[in-house]
């Protein structure tokens, strides 16, 4: 059955392969083969799992075949990608990038880094202009506003370093909705229809008054306090710390989310067992036997997270716009400065991040939510062609795309992962009863010089 | 007429053959540790991907470190030492003495030997990911507790301070009482059995036989056990970095030395870490001079002091 199932994906994937190349006239291909005669044989990409490569065999043209093991892929013209995966648990991912890095400049020219991923938290450790480990897209002959008209706006400004270059490039976007357990919401409000559950949760005000409904009925709104954290987070005013300061300034969101989460915890709208997210809980809160009614997702939450946590049968869940615009997550692609494959190098971001058809596969292959403003708008359009089964047949991408389109990205610093992760650690002890809100600031302030040395102040704001 | 005098030298080859250890123990130890030393003079981090320094700080490394709370991870990490090495001591003391008493005649004594090894055996860091499974809130323990109608909500182990340390010092005694029992029996065992026969003839009760002789007995082995043990405790990380995903929770409390000193080099600040690998280096080798003088001049049998004073008398 099993290889039943990999033979006919290979057919699949071969098939696509040739219809790819088919459709596609062979100018890229052949502008790739004839500048490579002075590139160099080997592309190296960094990334921290295969998902990246997944989406490269299935839709740039160029591949010919990737080894059994999916370290090397070959391309046409007898280029090799070589995958260098390092996992992203514990900064190693980070850790292996920054040291191939600050190699980059005295490594052979088929060791060195040409392409490298990076996440929303930790992008602007790369796109800085002073650090200058990822090229700007203009000197690799890429035209933002030309070639990546058709992108998001709010992607560009993320990879964009502080002088408005944009540094990179992403097939996807992340933009969030609420997701919500259809036999709980008719329990609660007599219906189960987006649309009425839409109303239920419109802002954090009606959301609040949904909470108390729910939790008279047994039901928790959300698992944990760090499930609301990405929709304050996102809507911060100036970023963790401004260009060319050492000060990090707590923004008024931030302590609004903590205040806000004490005060639903307390009140016993979230589930007081679950601290934190990616742990053994907090999975277990997506099973059919758990209270809690929704989640806050970007698609590939639905897809990576929800779904193989879900132990019911599909259609009980469904989506509807959350109480807030927000956006989770992304995977960008950056060009590495001293590349010795720049024509590569563009050919490949520019099939992966701007290429609509490209990106359509993607977004039907891999549920993706990509990055084509025309190609989504036709996606939520088209219910037919993009239902999800696990959605009970609903059409995700209606609800998705406006919401990508109203997501306005808070300002990003280089000090961002950081800053998260530490106050999430640190002031779950506070909602948990076993400090006061004094400690917990104190403790962040500890906490985040012990990561970041160069941070001189911290300024919590009034 | 030439007497032949050639003393044949064995010196060199006992050289040779020690060259390896000294060659690797310089390379791998000798120069990290200078390194290391030399850093914590410096400041030297990075920030993002760029490097800061090394410029040269004197000592503010080290006087910064005394202003963070240095000292309240060194007490978290006393504390979690005694809750694991108390009841580790008094168990091994136990055992050794039953085991190596030959009136109780206790069978399989080689079966239970090995089976209170094993659990050292176990990598540390698999042992806390299995407590950190067990004792969740959602986990086994719970549900078991639940079920027998002991408690009606789930305790949060890991939420509380006791919690915590109490699972990290049942794990550090799990994991190496049996390591003290077999050591300690050894020390046992070398009793003479004289001296517990001539006790038994005069009427001595095994309480008293412990108290008296074994226990006095076995003192240099037992220093050595609980300064060994001192060590270990200071460079404890594995067990409270897995078991707190590393943030020594609650309120840092189950933070320990080394999960400060790990915190810092997230960052590469090899200044602030190395200043902090001095002071623990420092303390390291008091502790080290302390069993040193211990095992040499306290012997119960007298082996340097006594040795002196039977010189100094033949002299006299």
């Amino acid at each position: 059955m099993k290889k039943k199932i990999v033979s006919m994906l290979l057919i699949v994937v071969m098939a696509v392969n040739t219809f790819a190349g088919c459709g596609k006239p062979s100018s890229s291909g052949a502008g790739a083969a004839s500048a490579s005669a002075e590139e160099g044989k080997v592309i190296n990409i960094y990334s921290w799992n295969d998902e990246f490569r997944e989406r490269v065999e299935a839709v740039y043209p160029e591949v010919k075949e990737t080894s059994s093991d999916g370290t090397v892929t070959t391309l046409n013209d007898g280029t090799e990608i070589h995958w260098i995966i390092n996992p992203n648990q514990d900064g190693v991912y980070q850790q292996k990038l920054d040291e191939a890095l600050l190699k980059q400049a005295d490594a052979a020219a088929d060791e060195k880094v040409d392409i490298f991923l990076s996440e929303t938290d930790y992008v602007n450790k790369y796109t800085d202009a002073e650090a200058n480990a990822a090229m700007p897209l203009s000197d690799l002959g890429i035209d933002p506003d030309k070639d990546l008209g058709d992108q998001y706006s709010f992607t560009k400004v993320t990879t964009s370093d502080t002088n408005g270059v944009q540094r990179g490039s992403t097939w996807q976007c992340c933009p969030g909705l609420l997701v919500y357990r259809r036999d709980i919401a008719k329990d609660v409000f007599g219906t189960d229809d987006p649309e009425e559950v839409a109303k239920k949760v419109k802002d954090w005000k009606t959301m609040k008054a949904t909470a108390k409904e729910l939790k008279e009925k047994g039901y928790f709104t959300f698992s944990s306090y760090a499930d609301t954290f990405r929709l304050y987070g996102n809507s911060i005013e100036q970023s963790w710390v401004s260009p060319g300061e050492t000060v990090i300034k707590v923004d008024q969101k931030i302590m609004d989310w903590v205040n806000d989460s004490k005060e639903w915890l307390d009140a016993g709208y979230l589930d007081k067992n679950v601290k934190g997210q990616w742990n053994d809980d907090w999975n277990k809160a997506m099973g059919s036997a758990s209270k809690v009614f929704a989640f806050l997702f970007p698609a590939w939450g639905i897809d990576f997270t929800l779904k193989p946590n879900w132990d019911g049968g599909d259609g009980v869940w469904a989506v509807t716009n959350p109480p807030q615009e927000y956006n989770w997550g992304g995977s960008y692609i950056h060009a590495c400065t001293g590349t010795d494959n720049p024509e590569h190098v563009k050919d490949i971001i520019l099939s992966m991040t701007a290429n609509k058809d490209n990106l359509l596969k993607i977004s039907k292959e891999y549920s993706d939510f990509t990055n084509t403003q025309s190609g989504m708008q036709e996606a939520a359009a088209d219910d037919k062609g993009y239902a999800s089964d696990f959605l009970g047949g609903q059409n995700a991408f209606k609800y998705f795309a406006p919401v990508a389109e109203k997501i306005k990205i808070a300002p990003l610093s280089a000090y961002d992962q950081g800053c998260v992760e530490l106050l999430q650690n640190c002031f779950s002890d506070y909602f948990q009863g076993k400090i006061d809100f004094d400690k917990a600031k104190s403790n962040f302030e500890t906490a985040i010089i012990e990561r970041y040395p160069d941070i001189t102040e911290i300024q919590w704001p009034e | 007429m030439k007497q032949k005098h050639k003393k044949i030298d064995y010196a060199k080859w006992g050289y040779l053959f020690i060259l390896p250890f000294f060659v690797s123990f310089f390379i791998f130890s000798l120069i990290p540790l200078i390194d290391t030393i030399r850093y914590s003079f410096f400041e030297y981090y990075r920030s993002g991907i760029k490097e800061v320094g090394p410029n040269f700080v004197g000592l503010q490394n080290y006087i910064s470190l005394l202003g963070s709370d240095m000292l309240k991870y060194a007490g978290n990490t006393l504390i979690l030492w005694i809750i694991g090495f108390i009841p580790q001591i008094v168990i091994a003391l136990l055992l050794a003495q039953w085991f190596v008493d030959a009136r109780l005649k206790i069978r399989g004594s080689q079966f239970f030997k090995v089976v209170i090894y094993l659990p050292n055996l176990i990598m540390a860091s698999a042992f806390a990911m299995l407590f950190f499974t067990m004792f969740s809130t959602n986990g086994p323990i719970n549900s078991i507790l639940m079920s027998v109608g002991w408690i009606r909500e789930p305790i949060d182990f890991l939420g509380s301070v006791l919690g915590t340390r109490s699972l990290v010092g049942l794990m550090n005694f799990l994991m190496w009482f049996g390591n003290s029992t077999i050591m300690l029996m050894a020390a046992i065992m070398g009793i003479s059995p004289d001296v517990f026969e001539a006790s038994e003839l005069d009427g001595c009760n095994s309480v008293q036989r412990f108290f008296y002789i074994t226990l006095p007995q076995i003192r240099p082995i037992l220093a050595y056990t609980l300064i060994n043990s001192i060590i270990g405790g200071l460079q404890m990380f594995d067990v409270p970095q897995i078991l707190t995903n590393g943030q020594g929770t609650p309120d840092r409390t189950s933070m320990t030395l080394i999960m400060f000193l790990n915190s810092h080099l997230k960052s590469k600040n090899y200044g602030m870490a190395g200043a902090l690998s001095v002071y623990l280096f420092i303390v390291s080798g008091i502790l080290c001079f302390v069993v040193y003088r211990m095992t040499n001049n306290d012997d119960p049998d007298g082996s340097k002091a006594a040795a002196k004073k039977a010189k100094k008398q033949r002299r006299g």
